[in-house]
Order: C-alpha cells, then structure tokens, then sequence
C-alpha cells in the first residue's frame, strides 16, 4: 500500500462552522455570525437537480464547504460501492469542498443500508480491510481525505488493540487526515471506561484537519452503567468544552464544527454555539 | 392524404388558439386555468428526502412485534362516496386485532 | 464477527446480537447492542415520516411509527441517498391489513412520493411555445414536444389530490366525488400539482413517450371532452415544455 502523495484538503479556516440544514439558510445568508464555513452530508446532495443542488452551490460561492460522508461504509467487510464512490466523485468534482471526511464504521450490508455509524473491532483484520478501502477512497477521489473517530456503544472480545493504535495503524497505511470528534472522545470513553484525557494526549494530533463537537443524550445500561448516545440533539455540554480546551492546548487554532443534527434549534441557538467556539480558538491562539 | 392534411390544419388552429391563450394574456389565461386547474405549490418540503445523519437516537426500546394499533388520524374525518354497489369506501374503523407479522 | 449477523440482528430483534459484542466488563452487550438496533429503524422510521408527512398525518403519528417500524424491517434503504428510500411504500400499505380500510392511502403515499421525486429531479428550463407557431402544419405534426423531467402524473380512482390539501394547505375543502388525474411537476424550485381534464394524462404520456404532436393529438381526440388548444396551452402556461423536435431541428 502506497502512502497517498496528494496534499490534505485543508482549505477550511481555523474557526467555527456548523453543519448545514435547510431551514437555517435564510438566516445564513443575512447573518453568519460566527459561523465562517458550513458542513454538508454529501448524500443529501447526490440528485440529479433541484432546490437542494442550488442552495449548496450558492452557500458555497460564500462559505467554505466541508464534505461529510455518512454511507461509504469504510469499515465493511464487502467492497466499497463503486456507483456510490462515483457519486462522491462527482459532487467533489463540481463542489470543489475545503474538506473530505468520512467515519470508521460500517453502514452497508449485502446493498442494504442501515442509516447508522455500525461499530469494528479493532484488530489487524480491521486495520488492513480499513486502510484498503481508505486507499481506493483517496485515489478514486483523488483526495486526501479527514478520518473520524467513532462514538461507540459495544465492546468487541475480537479487538487487540485500542481505537489510538488502530488510527495509528491506519495512518501509517494510507497517509490519511483525522477528524477529530471531541463529543465522540467523551461517548465512547464513558461508555467503554476509559479516560477521555488520556485518550486526547495520545492522540496523533499533527494529522486533524477539523474538529466536531455535537450534543449527546445521557441513559444508563441495565447494569446502572453510564451509556451515552451521541444524539447531536442538544447544546454541547461543559465537559466536552473542556476536552476542546485540552485538544487546542496541543493543536492550537482547527476549524470547529458544532453538529446538531436531531430537534434541530433555531439559528440563534446554533449561532450561539459556533460563538462560543470562536471563544475557544481565541483562548487557543 | 388529404385526411392527414386536414388534420395538420386543425392541429395548426389548436396550436393557434393554445398560443393565443397562453401569450396573448399577461396573466396565462383563464382558459388555461380552468382546464388545467390552477398550480397548487403547497409548502416547499425543505425536509423532502432529508435523513442522512451521523447522529444516533434515543434508547427507546423498539420491538415492533404484534400490531394491534389502529389509524386514528385526519383519515376518521375523510368520507369517501360510496361505490356503485352501495357497499361503503371506508367503513367504521373498529378495532383490529389481527398482529402482523413484524 | 460476521457483519452479517450484526445486520440481522439489527433488524430482527429474535435474532441474537453478535458473541463477539461484550460490555466494558467483557459481560454480553445487551442494552448496548439494543441502541443500534434503535437507531436504525428510529432514523429510518424518521426518513419515513419525513417523506410521507401526510400519510402520518391521515393514520396519526403513534400509529405511523408503529407502521413504519415494520416498513424499515421488511425494506430497508437500498442505497445512502435516502431521497430514494421507500418507494415500496405505497405498495406496502396496499397490503398492510391495518390501513386496509382506507383504499385511497396508497394512492396519497404515490402522490407524496412523486412529490419528492419531482423535487430532486433534474432541472431543466422551460422554452417558450410560440416557436410551434413558426411551423408549416406538417411540421408542426411531426414536431416531437420534450417535457420538463421533473414531471409526473398520477392518474387515482380517489380525489387524491383533494385529500392532500385537506390535510396540507387547504383543512376545510370539500373532498369531490371520483378520481383525479393529478399532474405533479417542478418547473422551477416549487414542485406544482394539477388536477388535469379528460384526457390531459393521456396526452401528457403519449408525448412523454416521444410520440409527434399530431399522432398524440388525433389519440387523444377519440375521448370524449378532450380539447386539444385546451391542454396545448396548458402544457405551455405549467411551463413544462423543455424543447421541440423537429427534422433534424431542435429548439
């Protein structure tokens, strides 16, 4: 496997945007605030025309644009959808994003699509299935392209490794970006037990190219254990603020995104977010 | 032939009178609403096919087993005619319980 | 772990979640495993509803929950763009034995889809119809009218359309009598329905099919009712006409 020689896309500025949906574009387009660049899930952007089409390429004459994958499946046992990967090729093309990212997970199964970010065990099976996909990703696309962290639920017995080694692993095949998902850190931490802190002062932090925060949903398992839910329902809370502090400490200044995806706000309150994390790149600077 | 040449001159007068209706009056012609009704835009569906999302949702637990529910929205107020032979579109809605199978 | 037996397991709660699944204290996943199961047919039943939003609206939204959790198990999306999720559903609730009461809900789920369908369809712009005018007849016969891809016609038993706007835009309109032939289109960012006249649907297929102007005329002018400057103009006023062909000429 050949390290990807493109340069990372990493056009998006170190301040804060937010994930786009349709119902805020007016107000965007009369008062960003402080949201400087705009984030898209590229599947909902895949038709063959209408209004959809033309309100991103209007956005993006204005904002930059990053592009969210959801459904490309890089962590499936199967192949990758070649149709769905001319699709994103075709929408990177005219798009021309700031950003290419997408998640370590599975959605797809047997052409069956599952509408969810489905955890992997972490192993060297994993690593190579991955890193392969990864690989034709990058030069189908011809992109260097962001990998997320995952928010996850399930331990897996076959796993030999931790998600840090895994990235690692993972990074060293195919020459890939991170996108580092602060809310992710603290879900699946909580869940799986194990320290959020830790986890951010060994992260690779040279590769992020963009930072997500999100909202998430407290419940317990059966066992009274914490399980939480990455919901991107709600306002992001204080701990994972704090997380954020920690990971600028040692990236400094990244482009921040707040994901609000469920019960989506009004514009002010999700302005009101993308403000506060222009506070934080401040303290960062 | 000369059947088909008659018939190309109505097609000419019915394109006529059609362009006579649509461009000869600013606002497209009352004719041409009363045929073809008048466009109904309703609301823009800004959610149509939207779904897409890296986000997951709550643990409500969701079996979907037996179903034993019945419709109990706007379709109790729609009263269809019934068919010619008398036997009504949309009957009472009593209870079902069958389960189907989830 | 086969990713297989996740996947079944997901939409089949009888099927067990993977062995390899454990919990932080290497204990079965249980409840864990459950939000997986939960997130899926919940976002789904959500894309459903979002589709669908009056056929929600006709059975309620308990009941259309309900009903769609057994939708997404039995089809779920083919493909990540979910614009193009569920379109069995109008089949689907053809044979659901608890909607089997109300005849006409397939028939408003057909006419939500081919909503959403219109919406996401290319676009294209409409030309002006005067063109036709510059014809000799012969040509104008000949001529092949291309429509704006974005249209759809849904030709129902039920007054369709009527029962959407009761429950849209328009809640104290009376529901007519018999079937509507409801044109659904998009010719620039609205999608507009029309109820059409006799004969409208026909005409408005037979040209879509690429058949010339005279031929698609003279099919239509054997049903009673059927005015052909009527629906020319009418064609040309729901500015749908996209080109004209004509011998080697397009315009």
């Amino acid at each position: 496997m050949k390290v990807f020689a493109m340069p990372l896309i990493a056009d998006l500025p170190n301040l804060a945007g937010v994930g786009y949906k349709p119902q805020h574009l007016a107000d965007i387009l009369a008062d960003p605030g402080a949201v400087k660049w705009l984030e898209i899930h590229a599947e909902n952007y895949m038709s063959a025309g209408g209004p959809p089409l033309a309100q991103l390429k209007r956005l993006a004459e204005t904002f930059p644009i990053s592009c969210h994958g959801v459904g490309l499946s890089i962590g499936g046992e199967q192949p990758l959808d070649k149709a769905h990967l001319a699709r994103l090729k075709h929408l990177i093309g005219w798009l021309k994003p700031a950003a290419f990212s997408e998640h370590l997970a599975w959605s797809t199964h047997e052409g069956g699509f599952l509408n969810d970010l489905l955890p992997l065990p972490y192993n060297m099976d994993s690593v190579k299935r991955v890193s392969a996909h990864i690989d034709q990703v990058q030069s189908t696309l011809d992109v260097k392209m962001l990998l997320e962290n995952p928010s996850v639920y399930v331990a897996f017995a076959s796993s030999t490794m931790d998600e840090i080694t895994f990235i690692n692993e993972v990074v060293s095949r195919t020459g890939c970006g991170l996108l580092l998902d602060v809310n992710n850190i603290f879900v699946s931490a909580t869940n799986q037990g194990y320290s959020p802190e830790d986890y951010i002062d060994n992260f690779p932090v040279k590769h992020i190219g963009e930072l997500h925060l999100g909202g998430h949903l407290a419940d317990s398992d059966e066992h009274g254990n914490p399980l939480l839910i990455d919901s991107h329902n709600n306002k992001v809370v204080d701990p994972v603020w704090a997380l954020l502090g920690r990971v600028l400490k040692r990236t400094g200044p990244k482009p921040i995104l707040i994901e609000w995806d469920n019960d989506i706000p009004d514009w002010p309150v999700l302005e009101a977010e993308a403000a506060r994390a222009t506070r934080a790149l401040e303290t960062a600077r | 032939m000369s059947n088909s040449i008659l018939k190309n001159i109505a097609l000419a007068g019915s394109v006529a009178a059609a362009l006579t209706a649509t461009t000869g009056n600013v606002t497209a012609g009352e004719d041409a609403e009363k045929c073809w009704g008048v466009a109904l835009a309703g609301q823009n569906d800004c959610k149509a096919g939207a779904g897409t999302t890296c986000a997951g949702t709550s643990t409500v637990d969701y079996q979907g087993n037996a179903f034993s529910m019945v419709p109990a929205g706007t379709c109790t107020s729609i009263e269809l005619p019934d068919m010619a032979d008398g036997t009504p579109r949309m009957g009472s809605l009593e209870e079902l319980t069958r389960d189907v199978p989830a | 772990m086969s990713q297989l037996q996740f996947a079944k397991a997901l939409l089949d709660s009888e099927h067990p979640a993977p062995k390899d699944l454990i919990n932080p204290k290497g204990g079965p996943a249980g409840k864990r495993f459950d939000v997986y199961r939960n997130n899926v047919v919940l976002s789904l039943s959500d894309a459903l509803a979002d589709a669908y939003p009056v056929v929600e609206k006709l059975v309620g939204e308990k009941f259309f929950q309900a009903m769609a959790g057994v939708f997404v198990r039995m089809h779920p999306p083919k493909s990540p763009i979910l614009t193009q999720f569920a379109t069995e559903f109008p089949d689907f609730l053809a044979a659901f034995p608890p909607v089997a009461k109300l005849t006409y809900l397939p028939d408003v789920a057909r006419l939500e889809r081919i909503r959403t369908a219109a919406y996401h369809a290319a676009d294209a712009r409409p030309i002006d119809g005067t063109y036709l005018a510059h014809l000799t007849p012969a040509q104008m016969a000949r001529a092949k009218l291309q429509l704006h891809p974005s249209l759809h016609i849904l030709s129902s038993p039920f007054p369709v359309l009527a029962i959407w706007q009761k429950n849209t835009s328009a809640p104290d309109i009376a529901i007519p009598q018999g079937g509507q032939d409801v044109l659904v289109a998009r010719p620039k960012d609205m999608v507009e329905m029309r109820q059409l006249p006799t004969g409208a649907a026909d005409f408005l297929r037979a040209l879509n099919e690429g058949k010339p102007l005279g031929e698609v005329i003279e099919f239509c002018e054997k049903q009673p009712g059927f005015d052909p400057a009527e629906n020319i103009s009418g064609l040309f006023e729901a500015k749908l006409l996209i080109n004209i062909k004509t011998e080697g000429k397009t315009r």
